[in-house]
């Protein structure tokens, strides 16, 4: 029977040197790299961030120079939304996706790797340029700001080829991902049984497929432009700086819910388990998350409210915008409803998940303002799209990586992470998070423009953004505390079993962590929750109750 | 008298709504921005407030057993409308709202200017001040009248850098270019921002509800001073301004003459 406790955690034959690392296509080896390199990325952007807040902390501060804040708010946003939340959700999906399946490998393993090792030199070629100079157009990279005659350093061609090398690195894992997920599902899991996290992995992938090759082509415009003599954007010769809008928006846009999607999965799967109930609405959600990917390559140009476009454009842009928020408040009804009398278990990673519905709920309303143009005209471009944003990106994609973290490191690793250090660190991020962002929407209505490196101290922004700064050093603490207690929890960590949680999905149905080959049989699957079905079949063959599945008795303590 | 000192720097600060006062379409985006603050403001509070009751009544502590709920159809088709029929609200709001925002009103002030171009947003009587607002890297430069459409570089037109002279109660059309980069024009008090992008002409539009002086700044990413392209605008009575217009013509021309003296003398010498 495979619910047995252990007692032991699951150790190979021999310790794994870093050749195997190197030359691995396992796709969990694979999973943890990405894991680790991504939240490698993560604190290098958060420091980035904590420097710019830093700058901001006090008007007219000399800490930083122009120039140097511009290339700190450019490595801030590349890092963050190309290095950090794609590929971090990619971790996952790596790791996760055949397990949920119940397959025991992606469809191409040596694919899988490459994916990874691409990742990787596009952030070494990206983060190189600190060694002389930086890019500085901003993650957009507007031009003319970025063509070669206002940006002549390298720095923008290294910007130029981190999209290009992580779009092929997130390009192949999205063919691997559809593949795998329309192939390799275990006997029995038809679509109606596919777990919410994989819909929104293979959402996730179709997206990728539709929007990276857009990038890839407006990067390479921009390559010309800046040094094969071409014009696409060279107004002087009849070219367009809007065409780039248009075109890095269409990427842009669907980029948002490629990094918010597979964070809806995550919730999806965890909110269930921890109210010991089944999803409120199983088809709505995952319904919803098809509607959003559909709508969400026909919004872009609500990022260009106040670009040279007809009043018509922006109407249709409004309502497009309006029709995406339908889904999106389906979603967070559906959650709520799963909650709703529901038998809670309060665990970090369902107190991250509760915070994530509470801060993205907060982002949905304010993009609502945004998506109204008039009302736009006047918030665009100011530190209320600031905090718009990092209340859906941070809320809506990081919450749900710290939810999964905690929910999934006990298969990952076979151990338990502290829930206290989980609890504290939860409310240092959530208090902190609030308190860096709230304060923004106020500055943004104050009239402060975003990507200013400094400002007049008689404009009344300078207490806001004190608060903001010292905000943000509190969430930067809650983030090491997680940081802190996964390090600690590998070695002292409480042994956590096979399904600790008593879980709805298969990965729980193998060794924590899961042996090389995942599974030596594969169950066939009867409904959307087969570890729920294979429990109860084994109570009514042992007609033993199983109180735990070892994770309650740990959250007691 | 401690506490206003205190007060004094959140003075100018807004907290729930976007500025305005200065001129009508700034007063009209932040009344359709109330009205959305108050339908959020309910949604907030009962999703908000939802999430927040299920967290705390629903604790494995207090209840044993989780109800085996797998959804509801009509609970769900009703949320789906209700959230429908919100958005559908706002957009009516919004259009029965956005001519007063786009559309200038005629000019309080006696004045006699007239339009130029067929492309400006132009009040009914057609009577404007049409000024052409010129974004480079890192400061504006205005230029005064409607002749500015077709002959923005003459050095005939009167000009001035940053500052903006402009009379109180008079419809003003601000035609846009950028001669570098992207830059965003915006006075937060007189209305919504608007991109100077190169190659394209934009259009905005205020009437100065009062005397007196308005900041804005550049609004879109534009090089390493960008937190230094700032505007200011001052609004003045008619009378001032055809004065400041007239001494800022001289003033001009005076340099020109005097531009041209020195180039004439070092052509002279072979310097040139
Ligand atoms: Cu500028």
């Amino acid at each position: 029977m495979p619910q047995v406790v252990t007692d032991t955690v699951f150790v190979p034959r021999r310790r794994l040197r870093w050749i195997d690392w190197v030359t691995t296509t396992d796709h969990k080896r694979i999973g943890i790299m990405y894991l680790v390199l991504t939240f490698v990325f993560f604190i290098l952007g958060g420091v980035e961030a904590l420097l710019m807040r830093v700058q901001l902390s006090v008007p007219s501060n000399t800490l930083l120079s122009g120039e140097h804040y511009n290339e700190l708010l450019t490595m801030h946003g590349t890092t963050m939304v190309f290095l950090f939340v794609v590929p971090v959700m990619a971790g996952f999906g790596n790791y996760f996706v055949p397990l949920m399946i119940g397959a025991r490998d992606m469809a191409f393993p040596r694919l899988n790797a490459l994916s990874f090792w691409l990742l990787l030199f596009g952030g070494v070629v990206f983060y190189a340029t600190l060694f002389w100079q930086p890019p500085e157009a901003g993650w957009w990279s507007y031009p003319p700001l970025s063509s070669i005659q206002f940006s002549p350093s390298g720095g923008q061609d290294a910007w130029i080829f981190l999209i290009h090398l992580t779009g092929i690195s997130s390009l192949l894992g999205a063919i691997n991902f559809y593949a795998t997920i329309a192939n390799m599902r275990a006997p029995g899991m038809s679509w109606g049984r596919l777990p919410l996290f994989v819909w929104a992995i293979l959402v996730y992938a179709i997206l990728l497929i539709i929007a990276l090759p857009v990038v890839a082509a407006a990067v390479t415009m921009l390559l010309a432009d800046r040094h094969f003599g071409t014009h696409f954007f060279d107004p002087v010769a009849h070219g367009s700086p809007v065409l780039w809008q248009h075109l890095f928006w269409f990427f842009g846009h669907p980029e948002v819910y490629i990094m918010v999607l597979p964070g809806f999965g995550i919730i999806s799967e965890v909110i269930p388990v921890f109210s010991r109930k089944p999803i409120f609405g199983y088809k709505a959600v995952a319904a919803s998350t098809a509607v959003i990917a559909f709508l969400a390559t026909l919004v872009w140009a609500h990022h260009m409210f106040a670009s040279p476009v007809p009043i018509v454009v922006l109407g249709f842009f409004m309502l497009s915008s309006f029709l995406i928020g339908i889904p999106t408040g389906v979603k967070i009804f559906n959650w709520i409803a799963t909650l709703w009398r529901g038998s809670i278990l309060p665990t970090t990673a369902l107190y991250f998940c509760v915070g994530m519905i509470a801060i993205f709920t907060v982002g949905g309303i304010t993009g609502i303002f945004l998506a109204v143009f008039p009302v736009d005209w006047q918030l665009n471009d100011t530190y209320f799209v600031v905090a718009h944003f990092h209340y859906t990106i941070f809320g809506g994609a990081i919450f749900p990586v710290f939810a999964g973290i905690y929910y999934w490191f006990p298969k990952m690793s076979g151990r338990f992470l502290n829930e206290r250090l989980g609890k504290i660190s939860f409310w240092l991020v959530f208090i902190g998070f609030n308190a860096t962002f709230l304060v923004q929407h106020a500055l943004g209505l104050s009239g402060m423009p975003r990507r200013i490196y400094t400002y007049e101290p008689n404009l009344g922004w300078s207490t806001y953004n004190l608060i903001s700064t010292i905000g943000a050093f509190m969430l930067g603490v809650g983030v090491l505390v997680t940081i802190v207690n996964v390090a600690r929890s590998l070695k002292v960590g409480a042994i956590a079993g096979p399904d600790p949680w008593k879980g709805n999905t298969l990965e729980w149905f193998t060794t924590s962590p899961p042996p090389p080959n995942n599974f030596d049989v594969i169950p066939r699957v009867r409904s959307l929750e087969p570890m729920r079905d294979i429990r109860r079949q084994i109570e009514r063959q042992t007609g033993a109750t199983q109180k735990t599945g070892g994770g309650e008795r740990f959250l007691r303590a | 008298m401690g506490c206003t000192l205190l007060l004094a720097p959140v003075a100018s600060a807004n907290f729930i709504g976007p500025k305005a006062g200065g001129s009508p379409n700034a007063n009209q985006i932040s009344s359709l921005y109330h009205i959305i603050l108050y339908i959020a403001a309910f949604v907030f509070v009962v999703v908000e407030g939802t999430l927040l009751y299920s967290v705390v009544k629903f604790r494995a502590k207090r209840v044993r057993h989780a109800a085996q709920i797998h959804g509801n159809t009509r609970l769900e088709v009703g949320w789906t409308v209700a959230a429908a029929l919100i958005l559908v609200a706002i957009t009516v709001v919004t259009f029965v709202k956005l001519p007063s925002i786009i559309t200038p009103p005629n000019s309080s002030a006696a004045i006699s200017y007239q339009s130029a171009s067929v492309n400006e947003p132009t009040p009914p009587n057609g009577k404007q001040l049409t000024i052409c607002v010129t974004g480079r890297q890192f400061i504006w430069m205005y230029s005064y009248g409607a002749a500015c459409d077709k002959h923005r570089w003459d050095a005939k037109l009167p000009y001035s850098y940053q500052q903006m002279v402009v009379p109180v109660h008079t419809t003003v059309v601000l035609v846009i270019q950028s001669i570098d980069v992207i830059h965003s024009w915006w006075v937060p008090a007189l209305g919504g921002k608007v991109d100077a992008v190169p190659g394209y002409t934009t259009y905005t539009w205020f009437k100065a509800l009062h005397t007196g002086l308005f900041h804005g700044q550049c609004a879109q990413l534009c090089g390493r001073q960008h937190a230094f392209m700032t505007a200011q605008v001052k609004v003045v009575a008619p009378g001032q301004y055809a004065a400041w217009l007239k001494q800022q013509g001289v003033a001009i021309n005076a340099a020109n003459d005097q531009v041209g003296t020195l180039r004439q003398m070092l052509t002279r010498e072979g310097q040139l």
